[in-house]
C-alpha cells in the first residue's frame, strides 16, 4: 500500500454513465490485477474504492461509473488536476491458476479489472476468453479494447440489442475453459459460481470504511474463515465462497 | 522530558497522540506504512472474551465531515489476541500499548481485563463501556453511573494495571457516569465513543446500515467532544483522554485546553493513514504559532 498524489491525464466518457480516468503517479505498489485504489475527493470524507483496469508504467487507467457524489464529482474532472491515491490495496487475481485456456466475465462496471487481466494472461501466451456483459448496447465499452490485445471477445446483453441476447453464463455454457475469473454484480457471481464447470476467482464489492483493512467494515464469512474483503479480498477463490443468502 | 510528553496515569508518552481503538487493528496495517513507534501509542481492537464477527454489512455509511460504522466488535477473542495478535504487534510496536476491552457482563469484563493485564506489552486497560453497536452490551453499562461502576470496580478488583474506562456521548449526564467510574477506581477516562447516528438511503427508503443504526464519528462530532471533555475533566480528578472527530495538531492542542492529558484520533485514520505521524510531526510548529512551550502546561488550561 502506498499514498501518493496522482495527476489527471485524461478523463473520458465511455458511455452515458461510465468514464476512463487516466492517472499519472507513483504505481509501485500495485502487484496484481484486480487489485483497487482508493481515492479521496474534495468534500467528501471516506474515499471512493475503484478497481486497477491497466497499468502501463507510471500510467493508472482506471473505468469507473458515475452513480453517487464521489464518481460524479470525479466525472467532471480535468487533465492536470490532483488525486491523493491509496494504490496497491487487496489482493488481485491469482494468475498462476489459470492454465492455458482461462475465460474472464465481466459484467457491468465489473469489466474494467478484467483488462489488465486479460494482458497480463496473454502475456505469459495463455489463450484468453473474454465474456462482456451488459444490459443494452449503449452500455457496452472496452470490446475493442480486449479485441486489440488479442483476445476472444464475446458480449452479451439481456435485451439482446447486441452481441448474445442473455447473460455472460448464457455465453460460457458452450465453451471450453481451464480456469475462470470475473468479476460483476453479486447475483452475476452467484450465477457464475453455479454455471462454471472449473475452479476459478471471483472479484467481491462492498461498503467500505478505510479500504486496507483497519475498520472491520467490510467483513465476510468465507469457508476458510472470515475475511476483509478489502484485505484479503477482494478476489476470492470459488471454493472459499459462503453466499450470505 | 520532551515538549510533547505528558504521563498518562504514570506511564509517560513521548506525545499524546493515540489511535483510538477500531481504527488502527493491531497495529501492523498501518507498520506497512510508516514507523508506528513515533506514536504516544495505540489503543488496539476492541477485544472480546469469545470471538466475535460482529454485524452485518453493510456497516458503514458515509456523512457530511464523517462516517458511521457498525461493525459490532469484530475480533477474534481474547485468547486469540494474546497467542496470535500481541506477538504480531510486538514485532512492529515497543512501547507499552493500550487494551482496549468490551464485554457483555460484568464477568466477562473482568475475565479478558485480568487476562490482558497480565500482558507484558499492555500499559493501560481502556475498559469499553460505550460500544453503541451491539445489544445487551456495551453502551448499556455506560449509559448508567451504577453499572459503569460496577464494571469498573469489578475490572479494578482482578488488574494492576491502570484502568481508563471509555465513556458514552448518548447520555444525559456525562458528569454523573464519570464520577461514579472514577469513585469506583477508575484510574481514568475517556471520551467520547461515537455518537449514535443513521442513514438512509433514499433510493431503497432502507438504512444504509444493516444493524440500522451506527456510531458517527468524523470531524463532524469534535465540537461536541470537546464540550463533554470539558464537562468531565472539570468533575473528576483522575486523567482524561479526549477524543471525537480529533483530525489536525489544532484539535488536539483545543482537546488539551479542554482538559485531556492524551489525546486520540478515531475515524480520520481511515481516511488518511498516516493522519496520526503527520499530527505528530505538526505539533511543535502548531505550538510555536500559539506559544505553547510544553504540551503537558496546557491541560485544562481554558479560562
Amino acid at each position: 500500500m502506498k499514498q501518493s498524489v496522482f495527476t489527471i491525464l485524461g478523463n473520458t466518457a465511455l458511455t452515458d454513465t461510465v468514464f476512463q480516468m487516466v492517472l499519472q503517479g507513483d504505481t509501485s505498489a500495485i502487484t496484481a490485477p484486480g487489485q483497487f485504489v482508493n481515492i479521496k475527493l474534495d468534500g467528501l470524507y471516506l474515499r471512493r474504492p475503484i478497481s486497477v483496469c491497466d497499468l502501463c508504467g507510471d500510467k493508472l487507467t482506471i473505468v469507473y461509473k458515475a452513480v453517487g457524489k464521489g464518481t460524479e464529482t470525479m466525472s467532471q474532472m480535468q487533465a492536470g488536476e490532483k488525486l491523493d491515491v491509496l494504490t496497491g490495496l487487496g489482493n488481485g487475481y491469482d494468475m498462476t491458476l489459470s492454465g492455458n485456456d482461462p475465460v474472464l466475465l465481466g459484467g457491468g462496471v465489473g469489466v474494467p479489472p478484467m483488462y489488465l487481466l486479460a494482458k497480463r494472461l496473454l502475456a505469459q501466451g495463455k489463450n484468453v476468453s473474454v465474456i462482456l456483459g451488459f444490459n443494452t448496447a449503449s452500455e457496452i465499452f472496452y470490446e475493442e479494447e480486449f479485441k486489440k490485445l488479442g483476445a476472444d471477445v464475446t458480449v452479451t446483453t439481456v435485451d439482446g440489442s447486441y452481441g448474445i441476447k442473455g447473460f455472460v453464463t448464457d455465453a460460457l455454457q458452450s465453451m471450453e475453459y481451464s480456469y475462470f475469473y470475473t468479476c460483476g454484480p453479486e447475483p452475476m457471481l452467484k450465477a457464475v459460481y453455479k454455471a462454471s464447470k472449473t475452479s476459478g476467482q471471483m472479484s467481491f464489492e462492498k461498503r467500505m470504511g478505510c479500504g486496507f483493512g483497519a475498520c472491520m467494515g467490510c467483513s465476510c464469512k468465507t469457508i476458510t474463515g472470515y475475511k476483509r474483503i478489502c484485505k484479503e479480498g477482494p478476489v476470492m477463490q470459488k471454493e472459499e465462497i459462503l453466499w450470505e443468502d | 522530558m520532551g515538549r510533547l510528553s505528558v504521563n498518562l496515569c504514570g506511564i509517560p508518552l513521548e506525545n499524546p497522540v493515540i489511535p483510538a481503538s477500531g481504527t488502527f487493528g493491531y497495529g501492523y496495517e498501518y507498520a506497512e506504512l510508516y514507523d508506528i513507534n513515533c506514536l504516544g501509542t495505540f489503543s488496539f481492537k476492541g477485544t472480546t472474551k469469545e470471538p466475535r464477527f460482529g454485524n452485518p454489512t453493510p456497516r458503514i455509511a458515509e456523512c457530511t465531515s464523517g462516517m458511521i460504522n457498525a461493525v459490532g466488535l469484530q475480533n477474534p477473542g481474547v485468547e486469540k489476541v494474546i497467542s496470535e495478535e500481541l506477538p504480531k504487534l510486538k514485532t512492529c510496536f515497543h512501547k507499552p500499548v493500550m487494551a482496549n476491552i468490551s464485554g457483555f457482563g460484568v464477568e466477562e469484563y473482568a475475565y479478558t481485563c485480568e487476562k490482558l493485564d497480565k500482558e507484558e506489552q499492555v500499559g493501560w486497560l481502556e475498559v469499553n463501556v460505550s460500544c453503541p453497536n451491539v445489544h445487551g452490551g456495551g453502551m448499556s453499562f455506560g449509559t448508567d453511573p451504577k453499572a459503569a461502576a460496577e464494571v469498573t470496580a469489578a475490572v479494578k478488583k482482578v488488574t494492576t494495571k491502570p484502568v481508563i474506562v471509555k465513556l458514552s456521548p448518548n447520555v444525559t449526564d456525562i458528569v454523573s457516569i464519570a464520577k461514579a467510574c472514577e469513585d469506583a477506581g477508575a484510574d481514568g477516562i475517556s471520551l467520547i465513543n461515537t455518537m449514535l447516528g443513521m442513514r438512509i438511503d433514499l433510493r431503497t427508503r432502507k438504512p444504509i446500515i444493516a444493524n440500522k443504526m451506527g456510531g458517527f464519528s468524523g470531524s463532524a462530532i469534535f465540537p461536541v467532544a470537546v464540550r463533554m471533555v470539558y464537562q468531565v475533566a472539570n468533575a473528576v480528578k483522575i486523567p482524561v483522554v479526549g477524543m471525537g472527530g480529533v483530525s489536525c495538531a489544532e484539535d488536539v492542542i483545543e482537546m488539551m485546553l479542554a482538559g485531556a492529558t492524551a489525546v486520540e484520533v478515531g475515524a480520520a485514520n481511515l481516511v488518511n493513514p498516516y493522519i496520526c505521524k503527520e499530527i505528530i510531526e505538526q505539533l511543535p510548529a502548531v505550538m510555536d504559532k500559539y506559544r505553547i512551550n510544553t504540551l503537558s502546561e496546557i491541560i485544562g488550561g481554558v479560562k
